[in-house]
């Protein structure tokens, strides 16, 4: 595996530290005017999530982490795992709810997701930004109510709870945006 | 290279802005007496701080280097009777690369007869007076940064001492290290970012951080190096020094970064003959200062990075 010196950190670069991988978010080199050159390096523990800073001297380096993104197909769940299936080479990947963590949620059969692989494990999965799912569970559509403010909790099939504008009825397919949990639209073609 | 990356960083505003800070610097020493020099950006010796990286190439054959900074050829026109100048130049540090570093940067360099740093300090401050709103100005030792931030006195401390300082404040990638790495990791983390705005110099630092200044007894019977740096809102400007002028102390000083290069395992660097051979000549009492004009020009403008002040910065060239 190749290693990256400070001076070649840059913001996205996957490395291992302490036996975990890790991205980098921000390398910022700083030096007294006369002493030694420090890199604060800002990182993501991409097992835990947890974002902290920790400082080098200059020149030390890092061994790079075999952390890559896939656009997979998702399969199926069968309660314990999430299966995907990368669609050139039809190789089937299962992860665990610690790598699909709140994904789960957004995640609808024949969906193209991003499947980070560590190792070749999965260790992360990323919904699309946008997601259209259907409303399986919400207070009856109020007539003539048009988009003037007011929402209602609707339940999606996938288990996502998102609020939504009055006039939406149980059966109705809408947009969802995965970052923020956010109503968009209805969906284009119903 | 990315087509998009031709068109230079800087905006036409701040390439002006450059352009009448050169000629604002020129007038302040114009006006008070002191000639400006050129000297050479490549030559055969460099600067053996081991904290310094030079970027090496190839001068008829052999070893060459950009110069890190105008001193040892100033001080050889010092030392020929030359009297008071300054250098309006580039110098050259590899590996230097950031929001407030570049590896090619313009350094403001001058060098006062008969002052010492206390008194070069005045004109340091009347300089940035000249060319920046100062919200405040004040003076405070290295020792008094450190006892008030940190509760800590740094000429005493032990590196065991600063370790577990420092591992309060920064989570650090290795264990061991001198007193003087430790130092700056307190420095550079915890006690430059609360610095506060406006002027600020700091003076007397450990008497290991010398470099090329005077080592001398402070109040408290404290061997300390009269040097100071100079902090504009929490960003290094200028760093100077009460020149050292005794030869055999000059060598002493090259053998030991000599020794640290090699203990650190970086290349070996003959001191600089030349230089010996003017300091054993004569160098007159005297206090220089090196200035960073595009950090200057940073604070003029409000810029947060050093790249939005530079026509070409290194990604561009």
């Amino acid at each position: 595996m190749s290693t990256y010196s400070t001076n070649e950190f840059r913001s996205g670069m996957k490395v291992m530290l302490d036996g975990e991988p890790c991205a980098i978010l921000d390398n910022e080199f700083v030096k007294p005017g006369k002493g030694q050159a420090f890199n604060r390096v800002k990182l993501r523990n991409l097992n835990s999530g947890r974002v902290w800073e920790r400082t080098f001297r200059s020149g030390e380096s890092l061994e790079a982490a075999d952390v890559r993104d896939h656009e997979m197909e998702y399969l199926y769940s069968d309660g314990e795992f999430w299966h995907f299936m990368e669609p050139t080479t039809f190789e089937q990947h299962q992860a665990d709810a610690k790598a699909v963590g709140d994904s789960a949620k957004w995640l609808k059969e024949q969906d193209k997701v991003t499947v980070t692989l560590f190792n070749g494990a999965p260790l992360a999965v990323t919904p699309p930004n946008h997601v259209e799912l259907e409303i399986v569970e919400t207070d009856p559509g109020l007539k003539g109510d048009t988009a003037q403010g007011g929402t209602k909790p609707a339940k999606l099939s996938t288990g996502a709870v998102v609020k939504v504008p009055l006039f939406l009825s149980e059966g109705e397919v809408i947009r969802v945006d995965t970052r923020t949990g956010e109503y968009l639209s209805r969906a284009k073609d119903q | 290279m990315q087509s998009s990356s031709w068109p230079p960083a800087a905006t036409p505003a701040l390439l002006r802005a450059r352009a009448e800070l050169y000629e604002r610097l020129r007038n302040f020493f114009r006006q008070r007496g002191v000639l400006e020099v050129e000297v050479p950006l490549l030559a055969r010796h460099t600067a053996t701080d081991p904290h310094i990286d030079s970027i090496a190439v190839t001068l008829d054959g052999a070893d060459g280097y950009l110069q890190t900074s105008p001193e040892f050829f100033m001080k050889r026109l010092l030392a020929a009777g030359v009297g008071d100048i300054y250098s309006l130049g580039k110098a050259f540090r590899r590996g230097e690369a950031g929001r407030r570093h570049n590896p090619e940067f313009t350094m403001l360099e001058w060098y006062r007869l008969d002052l010492d740093e206390q008194q070069l300090m005045d004109e340091v401050e009347a300089l940035l007076g000249d060319c920046l709103e100062l919200e405040s100005i004040r003076r405070v030792s290295y020792r008094e940064l450190f006892e008030s931030q940190l509760g800590i006195d740094p000429h005493r401390a032990s590196a065991e001492q600063l370790r577990a300082l420092a591992a309060e404040h920064v989570d650090v990638a290795w264990q061991e290290a001198d007193v003087d790495t430790w130092l700056d990791v307190l420095m550079t983390h915890v006690i430059e970012p609360a610095l506060g705005r406006g002027l600020v110099f700091v003076y007397d630092y450990p008497a290991s951080q010398a470099a090329l200044a005077r080592v001398a007894t402070d109040a408290q019977g404290q061997r300390v190096a009269r040097r100071f740096e100079a902090y504009v809102n929490g960003m290094e400007l200028a760093n100077g020094y009460w020149e050292l002028t005794d030869a055999v102390e000059q060598r002493r000083r090259f053998a030991a970064d000599s020794a640290r290069r090699q203990q650190l395992g970086l290349p070996e660097l003959a001191a600089d003959e030349h230089l010996l051979a003017a300091l054993a000549s004569g160098l007159p009492a005297c206090a220089g200062v090196a200035l960073g004009v595009d950090r200057l020009l940073m604070q003029q403008a409000g810029a947060a990075e050093i790249a939005a002040v530079l026509a070409f910065p290194v990604d561009r060239v």
